[in-house]
């Protein structure tokens, strides 16, 4: 359902990003085969957002190389979408926003209608489809935003602490979705603060800290014994204010 | 796009009616005193309602009017600078130039009148006394006939104003409605011309307080811009204009046109 | 205040009368602003749209020129035009000075650096604020300039507000190059400058009033639209 091919695995050789002299991202190797659910955590300026951002092709690295294998000379950048931690809508109905994610991609009308259908049940935005997109609540924005995604059929969504401001019940909505999206084939590449939600999302976890990978590892692994004492601290709830 | 549309098609109709009554006009470049008075509100719709021409005029200062006038922007010139104007017909910008009409310029100040020239026969002793007693005067500033002829005024009292500028010689630099404002309400003295003065309605303080000196005597000529100098110059339809000025009708529209009874331009075609 | 008295009585008498010179008068400044101001808006918008999305050569000085040229005296504005359009001047063979299309293109100048400046700001806020949200949807800036206009309409409203408020309001621009021809090129404007050179100020107040009332019911009816159209299209 997600086109003919792939363009996973995505591999990222010493990527780098130093921005007035500060390496903010400092060297990291890594590599994402489909299937699997990553979660990555780290204390609050680790570089979880930059990572993001630079997988999905929003900032260039200032050294190394990001490569999607399966692209092979073909843009990956319209197979992934990325879902950001305060939604952004545009001035028009919930039903006009993903139709404008639609169209940028060159969807024909009849298909257009047929997606944003689709999304807005699958996600429960059904009858709220012709209200103005701005004037719904955060949690319903976000649900949006994840329904604009999912309608342009992504085989990566990046998700970027996408409940970190929102309510308990709007979250648990939001996971659900992960997980549905995720249970149709959909690669998710997500962070967040929320050790709860890291628990219960992840297939495996990529802790950061100072723009570098400390563990990469199965989520069960990383949660019974982390390998670093440094991921030790922080998921016993230590302040990492110092190397 | 539809407001892109309708945004041209606006244009095109302005361009459209611009352009529709082209054959239908003239434009006359012109002064203030003409049409601040009311003269040409008074007799060109007589002109129109003959000739079927519709008489566009610019009303500014004389200088400016030549300027206008010399870069082809108007068909006729009428104006009250004399040397101005045979200046304009000798440099061939203008045809031939007509005597239509005189009025006078007047002295006006303060009905206190605290330097004293009330009555007096003399202009240019008027303005000694003006100028020895330092009391506020404006002038127009602005190159126009009045300013020129008020110049004159100076130069027969052998009174340099310029130091005096920005004393109590106040150049305005404007029109003479906005120079008679100016007088009116800081009480100084100036120089009008009669139409303008008697038409006026913000006199405030302000009197009538010297006449008749022949120095203020203030013909007004009119003239036809060179066709050959500006080819698209409605050269017939002006010449029709000058025509019908000069002639007996032309002439009893202007000395008909009164203001509270008073008759503000004396007709003088030869 | 009597005079000031006395000019509401001739504001109220001028429009139960119904003069038909009054109206020909407004109708004219209407026109003409409303035109100048449509043009500069369909120029000023994407020009203010590209200084802030796309990265060229010479963007800063124009965007300083833009903000700078905000203040253009009308008077200037008006200079410029008259030159060009004069008899003498590189248009003058067009036949186009003393005419309301003459007026419609100094107003057009005039405002064109208000419409594209403020346009730029309001564009500008827009891209940082959706920047990473239409790059990830695959708009990149040619993409996202119509997008963010029509976003970003509600503001770019009081935009076009403030440069139709420049061109109504404005009298130096027309006086030159309309020349305050009765019943071709006489607006409001330069109808109240005639009337104060006549001395006539309550009558020139009175118009002023007039042209204050014109004003604010244009202005007012823009808002009731926005109003309008923003229970519509959210916030």
């Amino acid at each position: 359902m997600h086109g003919p091919q792939p363009i996973l695995p995505l591999e990222l050789r010493e990527v780098v990003l130093a921005l007035g002299g500060r390496r903010l991202i400092d060297g990291i190797s890594c590599r994402f085969a489909a299937g699997l659910k990553t979660v990555i955590i780290g204390p609050n300026g680790a570089g979880k957002s930059l990572f993001l951002r630079l997988c999905h092709g929003l900032i260039r690295p200032t050294a190394g190389e990001i490569v999607w294998h399966g692209a092979a000379g073909r843009d990956p950048a319209s197979a992934q979408a990325m879902v950001f931690q305060r939604p952004v809508m545009l001035r028009r109905s919930a039903v006009a926003n993903i139709e404008y994610a639609l169209s940028l991609q060159g969807l024909g009308r009849r298909l257009r209608r047929e997606r944003v259908a689709e999304v807005l049940a699958r996600t429960g935005l059904s009858e709220i489809a012709d209200r103005p997109a701005r004037v719904l609540s955060g949690g319903e924005q976000q649900k949006l935003a994840l329904a604009r995604a999912w309608a342009l059929r992504p085989q990566v969504l990046f998700l970027d602490e996408p409940t970190s401001s929102l309510d308990p019940g709007a979250s648990h909505a939001i996971e659900e979705i992960v997980r549905t999206l995720h249970a149709e084939g959909t690669r998710i590449i997500m962070t967040t603060h929320d050790l709860g939600q890291a628990r219960r999302l992840a297939d495996e976890v990529v802790f950061l800290h100072h723009g570098r990978i400390v563990e990469h590892a199965p989520a069960p692994a990383f949660f019974d014994g982390p390998a670093s004492p440094l991921a030790a601290a922080f998921l016993r709830g230590e302040l990492l204010w110092r190397e | 796009m539809r407001r892109l549309a309708a945004a041209f098609a606006f244009a095109a109709s302005l361009a459209a009616v611009s352009t529709l009554a082209a054959d239908k006009f003239i434009t006359v470049s012109s002064t203030t005193s003409t049409e601040d008075s009311g003269l040409f509100g008074s007799i060109l719709p007589k002109f129109t309602a003959k000739t079927g021409i519709e008489v566009r005029v610019v009303a500014l200062g004389t200088g400016k009017a030549i300027e206008v006038a010399k870069r082809g922007d108007a068909d006729v010139l009428f104006v009250h600078h004399r040397p101005s104007e045979d200046k304009f017909v000798a440099d061939g910008f203008g045809v031939k130039r007509h005597d239509v009409m005189y009025n006078d310029f007047v002295v006006v100040g303060p009905k206190s009148d605290p330097v004293g020239i009330r009555g007096m026969k003399s202009a240019a002793d008027a303005f000694k006394k003006i100028a020895a007693a330092k009391a506020p005067f404006a002038s127009r500033g602005d190159k126009s006939g009045t300013h020129m002829a008020e110049l004159a005024v100076w130069k027969a009292a052998g009174v340099d104003v310029a130091p005096a500028s920005g004393t109590w010689y106040r150049d305005t630099g404007s029109g003479m409605g906005p120079t008679l404002n100016t007088a009116s309400g800081m009480n100084a003295y100036t120089v009008a011309d009669r139409g303008t003065w008697i038409s006026f309605k913000n006199k405030g303080e302000l009197e009538l307080l010297v006449e008749g000196d022949a120095v203020l005597f203030n013909p007004y000529g009119v003239m036809l811009v060179n066709p050959v100098k500006h080819p698209h110059v409605k050269a017939e339809m002006g010449q029709a204009f000058i025509d019908w000025l000069v002639s007996s009708e032309g002439q009893k529209a202007i000395a008909d046109f009164k203001i509270e009874g008073q008759q503000l331009f004396m007709p003088n075609a030869k | 205040m009597s005079p000031l008295v006395e000019a509401l009585w001739q504001a109220a008498a001028l429009i139960l009368h119904a003069d038909s010179d009054l109206a020909e008068i407004v109708g004219l400044s209407l026109a003409v602003s409303l035109g100048a101001t449509a043009l500069a808006a369909l120029v000023g918008m994407p020009i203010g749209a590209m200084a802030a999305l796309f990265r060229f050569p010479g963007r800063r000085a124009l965007v300083v020129l833009l903000d700078a040229l905000m203040g253009l005296p009308p008077v200037v504005a008006g200079l410029f035009v008259y030159l060009i359009l004069s008899r003498s001047g590189p248009l003058g063979f067009l036949g186009l000075l003393y005419s309301p299309l003459a007026m419609v293109i100094a107003q057009f100048i005039l405002i064109l650096p208000i419409v594209a400046a403020l346009s730029r700001q309001v564009v500008e806020d827009h891209w940082r604020e959706y920047e990473e949200q239409l790059r990830s949807l695959g708009a990149g800036p040619g993409r996202a300039l119509p997008t963010l206009l029509w976003d970003g309409r509600f503001s770019l409203f009081t935009v076009v507000l403030a440069g139709f408020g420049r061109a109504i309001a404005e009298v130096g621009a027309v006086m030159i190059v309309g020349g305050n021809i009765a019943h071709v090129t006489r607006t409001m404007t330069t109808t109240i400058a005639l009337e104060v050179n006549k001395g006539q100020l309550a009558l020139a107040m009175a118009l002023g009033i007039i042209l204050i009332a014109l004003a604010v019911s244009v202005n007012g009816s823009v808002h009731a639209a926005k109003h309008v159209a923003q229970r519509w299209g959210g916030q």
